[in-house]
């Protein structure tokens, strides 16, 4: 059974687009990435699924019950995170735990000291005198703190500095070794592919791609720069290549096709150097943008 | 359960020092009574001078500020003000306060329907009004008590005149609470609550000033007229009616409206 199941779900805020005819599923115990950029519709998507939002159309199902009819229920065994942090700012970082814990219905007293230990933080500060980045701390320990079955994470790590994201990375690793189902909605590709075995990427309120991240890596394409002198860039204007620029004497482009098409060419040339990688995620992300 | 103590802590500073403004505001009040009760001769005089209009406008028309409780209910109208204003506080902010400092999020994700949610809420705001009320009727039947030195007045008016301030308190906090569900965004809530307030006031005063009795209607100030309930010694129970259903509209238009309200963010 899909731990999360979206058909053809729309959302319009009036007349502004929220998302389009957005269906996907997550399997048990993925770690699955949902990357875009600012206002793609990745918030909106989240927001659904704990239904702070209702949808224009379509439907979502969690753990096999709709998102809306079941909300509450649904909601015990969700552990979510949102992309800005805020609670109430008077309260003591402790209390504001207990009260996320106490609509809970189990002692999560212990977890929340082991959280808090893990992540560094402070259970005896008032929220207003913390940090942003140790508010987001608060927010992960907050989401985490009743072992949800399922965890959602809208841009998780902004705010953290990198030992810390490094640790938060390792604890959601963790939870998902013990069965948790991860969603994770980020802009910044490298940490989707560390932590992630599927990703969707979402443009402009609709799904582009829904993907194995391997197989979105070793879609064939090389990252191919060239340096040699009085080299022409036209001549590598073959079927296949895109991106193709040329500063002085290097060329640059990507390469999705049949390998031996370039290095013929490239026998034919002159060369002093030439580099032929896999295109980090980032780039092939910009290839779906461009 | 827990939403209730944890609103009900969020306003005890509040309702701290409503209660004590308002306690303030009666012992300045009872400290001037025997002296407005010797003078009442010059003071009529003086009354006399306003246009008819004018005293209309602030119910002191048919009032009697030489007695007990006709001095009380011309302070009552202040109190009944105040009152209304923290109501309305309450009532704009309860659901807005939170999806203004985004804590909103952080509640709604939790395992709750939302009828739980705002129920919870709803009863931690009459709780602390509750609080200011009785502390209200304390402070006013010793400041009656005190100022009267020995008149006679009738108890059960003045506990009609201090039971006016439950209904407006609902009124206030039902009608804000709707009105806030109704938009995307609350602005500022001291501005619209006091906007709300003031403008009912004012609205009843011109309704009395001018004479126009369909302004009485609209505004639950001229439903519950402290000097009005002092003079008659009863409620006007058709007006009352109208704030009733008001109350009753709100709150299932408001439990309506938050069942299916998208929660905004930054």
């Amino acid at each position: 059974m899909p731990i999360i199941e979206i058909n053809n779900l729309s959302k319009y805020y009036g007349k502004a687009r929220g998302i389009v005819d957005v269906s996907m599923t997550v399997e048990e115990g993925e770690i699955f990435g949902f990357i875009g950029p600012n206002g793609a519709g990745k918030s909106t998507t989240i927001r659904l699924l704990l239904s702070l939002i209702y949808p224009t159309s379509g439907s979502a199902k969690v753990f096999g019950k709709d998102a809306i009819q079941h909300g509450p229920e649904i909601r015990e065994d969700i552990g979510y995170l949102p992309s800005e942090v805020f609670y109430y700012d008077k309260m003591k970082v402790i209390d504001l735990l207990n009260y996320s814990a106490s609509f809970y219905k189990k002692d999560c007293s212990q977890r929340i000291k082991e959280l808090a230990e893990i992540m560094e933080l402070d259970l005896k500060r008032r929220i207003d005198d913390l940090s942003y980045g140790n508010k987001k701390k608060v927010g992960i320990v907050q989401g985490l703190l009743h072992s949800p079955k399922l965890i959602i994470l809208d841009e998780p790590t902004a705010g953290l500095d990198p030992l810390m994201q490094q640790r938060f990375f390792d604890l959601i690793a963790d939870e998902n070794e013990k069965g948790a189902t991860v969603f994770f909605s980020s802009h910044i590709l490298g940490e989707v592919q560390r932590l992630c075995n599927r990703v969707a990427i979402i443009r402009e309120g609709e799904i582009v791609t829904v993907e194995d991240i391997k197989t979105l890596r070793h879609n064939n394409y090389k990252k191919i720069a060239i340096t040699g002198e009085a080299l022409d860039s036209s001549i590598f204007n073959i079927d296949g290549a895109t991106n193709l620029t040329q500063v002085d004497g290097s060329v640059n482009f990507f390469f999705k096709g049949d390998i031996n098409q370039v290095t013929r060419l490239l026998s034919a040339q002159t060369i002093t150097d030439v580099l032929i990688e896999e295109p980090t995620l980032e780039e092939i992300f910009m290839h779906y943008y461009a | 359960m827990t939403i209730f103590i944890h609103e009900l802590k969020m306003k005890l500073r509040s309702v701290l020092v409503w209660s004590f403004s308002i306690t303030a505001l009666l012992i300045l009040f009872a400290s001037i009574f025997g002296t407005v009760a010797e003078e009442m001769d010059l003071l009529n005089e003086v009354l006399a001078n306003y246009p008819p209009e004018l005293l209309a406008a602030f119910g002191w028309d048919n009032m009697d500020m030489g007695t007990v409780l006709g001095f009380f209910a011309f302070a009552f109208s202040f109190i009944q003000i105040m009152i209304s204003i923290q109501a309305a506080n309450y009532g704009y902010s309860l659901v807005s306060v939170e999806e203004r400092e985004l804590t909103a999020d952080f509640l709604l994700a939790k395992p709750l329907p939302r009828r739980k949610i705002l129920t919870s809420k709803l009863l931690a705001a009459l709780a602390a009004l509750w609080i200011t009320f009785a502390v209200l009727c304390i402070v006013s039947v010793i400041a009656v008590n005190g100022y009267a030195e020995g008149r006679s007045y009738d108890g059960g008016t003045l506990a009609k005149v201090l039971s006016s301030v439950l209904f407006l308190q609902l009124f206030f906090l039902m009608g804000g609470l709707a009105v806030s569900l109704l938009l995307k965004k609350v602005p500022s809530v001291i501005s619209i609550s006091l906007g709300t307030v003031f403008g009912m006031y004012v609205l009843a005063a011109f309704g009395s000033g001018m004479g126009e009795d369909t302004v009485d209607y609209l505004t639950p100030f001229k439903h519950f007229e402290a000097t009005e309930i002092v003079r008659t010694g009863q409620f006007d129970l058709p007006k009352i009616s109208i704030s009733i259903a008001v109350i009753v509209i709100a709150a299932i238009a408001s439990y309506l409206l938050y069942q299916r309200r998208d929660i905004p963010t930054v």
